[in-house]
């Protein structure tokens, strides 16, 4: 055991759970139309609470148990730091599906999906798995979290249908709000990039750092776009820009150095900001807040582009094969994990259908779910 | 007595009020309300989809005044009100038929 460690992942699960609680949250409500904040807040609480009473009956033990014995930590800090990335990730997807999707849905589907996405697919790469034995990088999660999760959501937003008025939608109802939920998601993303190294040293700093970097850059792309597309830079745009560079830089974060970190959070932007587009005009998907655009292919171009960016020279660490090598098992743990995603979720979405149904009322959707599912409304200004 | 109703732009009510005051008009009541005129909207961009915002922001003013300084009162606030562009908003006059002051009961004149 070494206090040092010890202390630096317990700060980790701290901020890891304040992604969730509430970063996600005012990140997501900021986006919805006022009369879906509270859904949006409620949904998160509860997949925060269910997911860790899952992953402590049976979630770790299944997913991640194999490995602690490679750490330096007690078990009990590592189920808790691990548990935290359990809960974000089922959160992630609520983009996908709110402002109609029924309550039950949400917890049924949240439920059936950490047991049967996630913690096989944590086991396969962070739990000594068949995918980490054919040497899968992914050092925080871009195949882990935000390829399942956006994967996931664009199925579950498929099947769920769009919203009432679809694409003639209400623009986001509190700009601000998103803004402080991606500050807080940022700071949060330390614990959760720099946490994964384990440790606290070396590695947590230098993934530390391109994290920050890639965030930054990636800000200042997404402006530059929409300053040049539409003459203006926009808040929620620039925020965008900052989810997609982390989700970008994630799975990279502790291989390519600070230079990889600026790298990726430039193609993270471009690329993120272009498939947003993709999903919503070329799919016609509902994914109502962008779960695929912006982490799902974020994830994913961060886990395709790694093999090229890992240098020593610019402060990574070294490769065990050889670039190509190393970009097919990349790009066959990609096929595989999205395709497991699509189908386990689209099986999850179909029980679901049938056991509790998936969608509100019309008459309740144009209420908003606020008042409909919950019995309470967001705002009630003096009268 | 004439009731007028002015719908603004909201970055002109500053000067709108300073207007009245300058020509010893006190009261009015202002609400934010949303419309469109031949304005027809304005375009929104998150995230690089456009939303089309169909109900634009605007202030309306209600004042009650005596008949004889309608005029004066409606070219006050116009001349504060007006940018040159488009969405510059509307001024509306009624006949008013009763005014009550709550507190002492007055009414009409004595109470505007």
């Amino acid at each position: 055991m070494d206090s040092g460690d010890t202390a630096w992942i317990l700060i980790s699960s701290v901020l890891v759970l304040m992604m969730t609680l509430p970063a996600l949250g005012f990140f997501y409500a900021g986006l919805v139309q006022a009369k879906n904040v509270l859904s949006v807040l409620i949904q998160c609480v509860a997949i925060a609470c269910l997911v860790s009473v899952l992953w402590f009956a049976c979630g770790y033990s299944l997913g991640r148990a194999t490995i602690h014995a490679g750490t330096h930590l007690p078990e009990s800090v590592f189920v808790m730091f691990q548990m935290t990335f359990a809960i974000i990730t089922p959160a992630l997807i609520i983009g996908a599906y709110v402002e109609r999707i029924r309550y039950s849905a949400v917890l049924l589907i949240s439920g059936l999906w950490l047991l049967v996405v996630y913690v096989p697919v944590t086991h396969w790469i962070w739990g000594g798995g068949w995918l980490a034995a054919k040497g899968t990088m992914d050092y925080a999660g871009g195949l882990v979290v935000h390829l399942t999760a956006g994967i996931s959501a664009l199925v579950i937003a498929w099947r769920l249908g769009p919203r009432e008025g679809f694409p003639r939608i209400n623009p986001p109802h509190a700009p601000w709000m998103v803004m402080v939920g991606a500050a807080m998601l940022w700071v949060g993303w330390f614990g959760f990039n720099a946490g994964s190294a384990l440790r606290a040293g070396g590695d947590a700093g230098m993934t530390m750092l391109t994290t920050h970097l890639s965030a930054a850059t990636a800000t200042l792309v997404w402006m530059a776009i929409e300053w040049i597309g539409f003459g203006k830079p926009s808040l929620v745009g620039a925020v965008t820009g900052t989810v997609a560079g982390l989700a970008t830089v994630t799975p990279a974060s502790g291989f390519v150095g600070p230079v990889g970190g600026v790298v990726l959070g430039i193609a993270g932007s471009v690329v993120c900001y272009g498939a947003v587009h993709v999903v919503k005009r070329g799919l016609r998907t509902d994914d109502a807040l962008d779960v695929l655009g912006v982490h799902g292919v974020g994830g994913t171009l961060g886990i395709l582009l790694l093999p090229f960016l890992v240098s020593l020279g610019i402060g990574g660490v070294p490769l065990a094969r050889p670039i190509w090598d190393q970009f097919l098992v990349q790009l066959e743990s990609v096929g595989v994990v999205g395709l497991w995603s699509v189908v386990a979720t689209l099986m999850i979405v179909l029980l679901t259908a049938r056991l509790v149904g998936l969608r509100v009322s019309k008459e309740d959707e144009i209420q908003g779910l606020d008042f409909s599912s919950h019995g309470e409304t967001g705002y009630n200004v003096n009268i | 007595m004439k009731f007028i109703i002015a719908i603004i732009q909201p970055h002109r009510l500053d000067a709108v009020r300073e207007a009245l005051l300058a020509i010893d008009i006190n009261g009015l009541t202002v609400t934010e309300v949303r419309g469109y005129g031949r304005q027809k909207g304005h375009k929104e961009i998150y995230r690089g989809a456009e939303y089309t915002i169909s109900f634009v922001p605007k202030l309306k003013i209600e004042i009650a005044v005596p008949s004889n300084r309608a005029d004066e009162v409606v070219s006050a606030i116009r001349n504060a009100a007006r940018s040159g562009k488009v969405g510059d908003g509307k001024i509306f006059v009624f006949d008013l038929l009763q005014t009550l002051r709550v507190r002492t009961g007055e009414t009409d004149g004595d109470a505007l």
